[in-house]
């Protein structure tokens, strides 16, 4: 039925909309017909033609007022007010520039604000690879460990997965690695992946010359050396070469044939780095040495991804994947024991930067909510004045026959035309903002985290667009409802300050504003209190004149025997240097990317219970390497060149392991087992931060290097030199020894502390750089609705002064007023804040969600924000005239 | 130039239909049935004729076309559409039935 009807009546609407002059012109005509019809009908009657014409426009009527009402009752007319609300709506924004201005700025860093954190969301967690299809389907897989922690999958257990898992349309390996690429005379490092042979296939992702890796390259060690290159490396170092295809390119010291360029856009599956080159896994050794390991089941070294299959859940392929994980278990014992394997999604990647990012953009959707909603709630007030402004405009309005309907239509024109402005405002700001996280982080410069402004970005501007102008344009007409007719014709009558009558919108708005900011600086508050104790703690070493770098010595293709050698004599060279003062090698960095080891632990002593499988992480270390990063041994002693591989197998243990283990017994000279061999303690150090600074302490200890090697360890060299001058030193002494030899990025341990804490530093910015804008955002509107009750009531103001009243009591009046309404946002703002800061949770380090002393602080900052802005407006009202205000 | 009451209103879209559902007329010739048919009782002015044309059209209960008329100017001939159609049984049936219950109280004998 309804159907049928618009049948009819679109062609219509349309026609009128877009032909309105020939509509017109034919309702016009078909008038004039019926008259002259009339007319000669008259005649006919016997009447002259000056009186018949006179008689039939009497008998018709106003022609111009039937005209009108015909196209009123034609459609179309919608869409003609619509542009007609446009067209006024810009000239009442032209006419007032300043207002224009500032609403459309309130709203621009408001909408700004969410779209630049949605087009983060969108960019590093939601859809971080831009030119791979159907990212919904994509999981990130990964070993678990007793059903937590995170670990690598291993080749033969990621073959398993992919030919058992058949909810799974695909899985393909990516491991991040580096290399030093040498072009013409010049070296540097680069960011690359080992992946599996199927990995462009299984991304959709088509080379623009060559091809992508063949099924088989994945097989063999070193078997086969070829290489499929960025767009961006392609371009930037080979100058686009055409004929590239077919030629070599030294790769960790190794000969690779290129033979593929990636498209333009794609960066490969690692959210924070973008991959400039791919090999195939069977050349996993050469980039990421320690052995063949494309058959061990033990060498958790590689970061997966499956793609599922269309309408298969997670859980279910989970379930699929949990069971194939525990058959693995029972086949492979010795490897596999306790051992799952989990997937996730592309947000939650456990492996990337995805992890350190998630929980930070998580508050930052709260946050910048918020900031939206004040921008919205100053607005709101803003049209308000102007309403109040403009109701004698509404009353003639009203009067001459507008419906109610039609000024709501007016009024929300007007609210559209200023979210659009701010929408289209924001778009530049979020643009401007893509690249800002990598500028926010101590290591970004080296990253990559854009965020991308695509389709889904833009719908969803849109919509908070559309929710804006319903918010902003239906206060201002829920207040046109109390619009009298008669009153508005009339004088203006002065409000009072202290009576609250039809102000209630306008002080709701403002009570509202504050609640959220004050939320917001409690927020801040929390996290720059949290960073601060970070800052404070002790990571457990020395974080002072200690530099660490490394060796290339897997590129230059060392092996085991070389490297030992080398290492032996560097250490030697470097002692001799006056600036050093003591040097050490580890496996593994504290606090960095590289995860620890971990391994399943027996101690004599220690009865585990029926379920506990003791497993603890440790790290490879040189001898002097506690004294280098000056962590204290409490007793026993460091590791010593004597404890070599030919000598018994030794272990340090830290002060969390002996509680533990030894119910703080002394373990020295007792025994522990480490990968199934018995080693024996030699010293108990200190606890320390090894993976976070957020981390509570944890059982951990060391072994010797030499007794498990590691051909590229890290290199720590604590100096009593400025570290520049020291480097050049230690380059120098390197490149003695072998010239082909480079040094890994050269950072302080101090600068590894700040990199661990980069994502409550990132917070606190965000946060703090926010909670700012909503305080500014808020003052504002205290500001302004202060201001406007003192304009309102300047009557008022100068009867209670002729009547006795002092400068100071008038300034109090005010103030009161304004601190009243402080003091109601700041009570539910409590409320609230109370409530939600537990969503900060991970980002919190020490610092309780409802710490007094921050509640006060941020209630310190409230207030004087407060004071500040209700002062020139109370200030004001203490200087009114009686004299000149009573007799206006 | 007042427009008429809305007992009027509704009666005239019913009345333009019924007119309507006997022959396509042009807008001149529905006025002058109108006049010949309610003996111009119910006041229906040619001003208020259009404005219920054009709306009736909008409902898509009417079509418009232009066609020759009699004396062989183009003029827009007004027809109706099965929407119409159905529109103006409903409306007849429930004229019927308001008229029947209004005379029926009308012509209740005063006690």
């Amino acid at each position: 039925m309804d159907i049928e009807r618009w049948l009819y009546s679109l062609p219509l609407r349309l026609r009128s909309f877009f032909r309105p002059n020939q509509v017109d012109q034919e309702m016009k005509g078909e008038l004039r017909e019926h008259l002259e019809q009339q007319i000669s009908e008259n005649i006919r009657k016997g009447m002259s033609l000056e009186e018949a014409r006179r008689s039939a426009v009497l008998t018709i009527g106003g022609i111009a007022q039937i005209e009108q009402q015909c196209r009123d009752a034609r459609g179309g007319r919608v869409l003609q007010d619509f542009v007609q609300d446009l067209r006024y709506g810009c000239r009442q924004l032209r006419r007032s520039p300043g207002f224009s201005a500032l609403t459309v700025l309130c709203l621009t860093l408001g909408i700004g604000a969410n779209a630049a954190v949605f087009s983060w969301l969108e960019g590093i967690l939601f859809r971080p690879y831009p030119a791979v299809a159907h990212q919904e389907r994509l999981f990130a897989v990964a070993g678990t460990v007793q059903g937590k922690r995170i670990d690598g999958l291993s080749w033969p257990d990621f073959l398993d997965l992919r030919q058992d898992c058949t909810l799974c349309e695909d899985a393909f390996v990516t491991s991040i690695t580096g290399s030093t690429l040498n072009i013409g005379d010049h070296a540097e490092v680069t960011t690359g992946s080992v992946v599996s042979a199927n990995y462009f296939d299984a991304l959709g992702v088509h080379p623009i010359l060559g091809r992508g890796f063949e099924p088989g390259e994945d097989v063999g060690n070193g078997s086969h050396p070829v290489v499929v290159m960025s767009y961006q490396m392609w371009r930037d170092r080979f100058k686009g070469d055409s004929q590239i295809i077919g030629k070599t390119q030294r790769l960790n010291n190794v000969q690779h044939k290129i033979i593929g360029v990636a498209p333009q856009g794609f960066y490969g599956t690692f959210v924070g780095r973008a991959i400039q080159f791919w090999v195939p896994a069977s050349m996993a050794e050469t980039f990421r040495g320690g052995g063949y390991k494309l058959e061990d089941r033990g060498a958790r070294w590689i970061e997966s991804y499956v793609r599922l299959k269309p309408g298969v859940s997670r859980a279910q392929a989970q379930q699929q994947i949990s069971a194939m994980a525990a058959r693995l278990q029972t086949s492979y014992p010795a490897t596999n024991r306790g051992r799952g394997i989990g997937i996730w999604p592309l947000w939650q990647t456990p492996f990337n930067h995805a992890r350190t990012m998630g929980p930070t953009l998580e508050v930052m959707v709260v946050v910048v909510t918020f900031v939206l909603l004040i921008a919205c709630a100053n607005v709101s007030n803003l049209l308000l004045v102007r309403c109040f402004v403009r109701r004698h405009e509404m009353g003639v309005r009203l009067a001459i026959g507008a419906s109610r309907g039609r000024l709501l239509k007016q009024l929300l024109t007007e609210g559209l035309i200023l979210s659009a402005l701010g929408t289209a405002g924001g778009f530049f700001m979020a643009y401007g903002c893509r690249h800002l996280l990598v500028m926010l982080l101590p290591e970004g410069r080296t990253m990559y985290l854009p965020g991308a402004i695509d389709g889904r970005v833009m719908t969803m501007s849109a919509g908070i667009c559309l929710l804006v102008t319903l918010i902003i344009g239906l206060v201002p007409a829920l207040q046109t409802r109390h619009l009298d007719l008669a009153g508005q014709l009339k004088a203006e009558s002065g409000g009072v300050v202290g009576v609250r009558s039809r102000g209630w919108i306008r002080s709701g708005l403002v009570i509202f504003q504050v609640c959220l900011s004050f939320i917001l600086l409690v927020g801040a508050a929390l996290l720059l209190e949290s960073l601060q104790k970070i800052r404070t703690t002790s990571p457990g070493f020395s974080t002072t004149r200690v530099a660490v770098t490394g060796v290339s010595l897997v590129a230059a293709g060392y092996d085991v025997s070389r490297a030992k050698t080398f290492q032996n004599e560097l250490s030697d060279r470097l002692i001799g240097l006056p600036s050093v003062e003591s040097i050490a090698f580890a496996r593994v960095t504290p606090l960095g990317y590289t995860g620890y080891s971990s391994t399943p632990i027996a101690i004599d002593s220690y009865q585990p219970s029926r379920n506990e499988q003791p497993e603890v992480e440790y790290n490879q270390v040189s001898p002097n390497y506690f004294a280098t990063l000056a962590i204290p041994l409490f007793s026993g002693r460091e590791f010593t060149r004597s404890d070599d591989e030919n000598a018994p197998l030794v272990a340090i243990v830290n002060r969390t392991m002996v509680e533990r283990y030894w119910r703080g017994q002394d373990p020295i000279g007792r025994r522990l087992q480490v990968k199934g061999r018995w080693a024996r303690v030699v010293g108990v150090a200190a606890d320390s931060k090894y993976e976070s600074m957020g981390e509570t302490p944890k059982p951990f200890f060391y072994v010797p290097l030499r007794q498990d090697f590691d051909p590229e360890p890290d290199l720590y060299i604590r100096t009593t030199q400025p570290l520049q001058s020291t480097l050049a030193s230690v380059l120098r002494e390197v490149h003695t020894l072998d010239p082909n030899l480079a040094l890994y990025e050269t950072i302080t341990l101090h600068e590894q502390v700040d990199r661990a804490s980069s994502p409550q530093l990132l917070a606190v910015t965000l946060v703090s750089a926010l909670g700012g804008l909503a305080l500014l955002l808020a003052a504002v509107g205290l500001y302004g609705v202060m201001s406007y009750a003192v304009a309102q009531s300047t009557r008022e103001l100068g009867l209670r002064m002729a009547l006795g009243a002092g400068a100071a009591d008038l300034l109090r009046l005010v103030m009161s007023r304004g601190l009243r309404l402080t003091a109601g946002g700041i009570l539910f703002g409590t409320v609230a804040a109370l409530a939600l800061t537990r969503l900060l949770g991970q980002l919190l380090y020490n610092v309780s969600p409802h710490d007094p002393l921050v509640f006060g602080s941020a209630l310190a900052v409230m207030a004087t924000t407060a004071i500040s802005a209700c002062l020139l407006p109370a200030w004001r009202a203490s200087r009114t005239d009686p004299a000149r205000v009573l007799r206006a | 130039m007042s427009k008429p009451s809305d007992l009027v209103q509704g009666t005239l879209d019913m009345l333009i239909l019924k007119i309507l559902a006997l022959e396509p007329l042009n807008g001149w010739a529905i006025s002058q049935r109108l006049k010949q048919i309610s003996s111009e009782v119910l006041g229906v002015s040619d001003g208020s004729l259009y404005p219920a044309l054009y709306k009736l059209e909008q409902r898509g209960w009417i079509r418009a076309q232009w066609k020759a008329s009699e004396n062989n100017r183009r003029a827009k001939f007004y027809s109706l559409t099965r929407l119409g159609r159905k529109q103006l049984e409903k409306e007849t049936a429930n004229w019927n039935r308001v008229s029947a219950a209004i005379s029926g109280i009308v012509q209740l004998e005063e006690a």
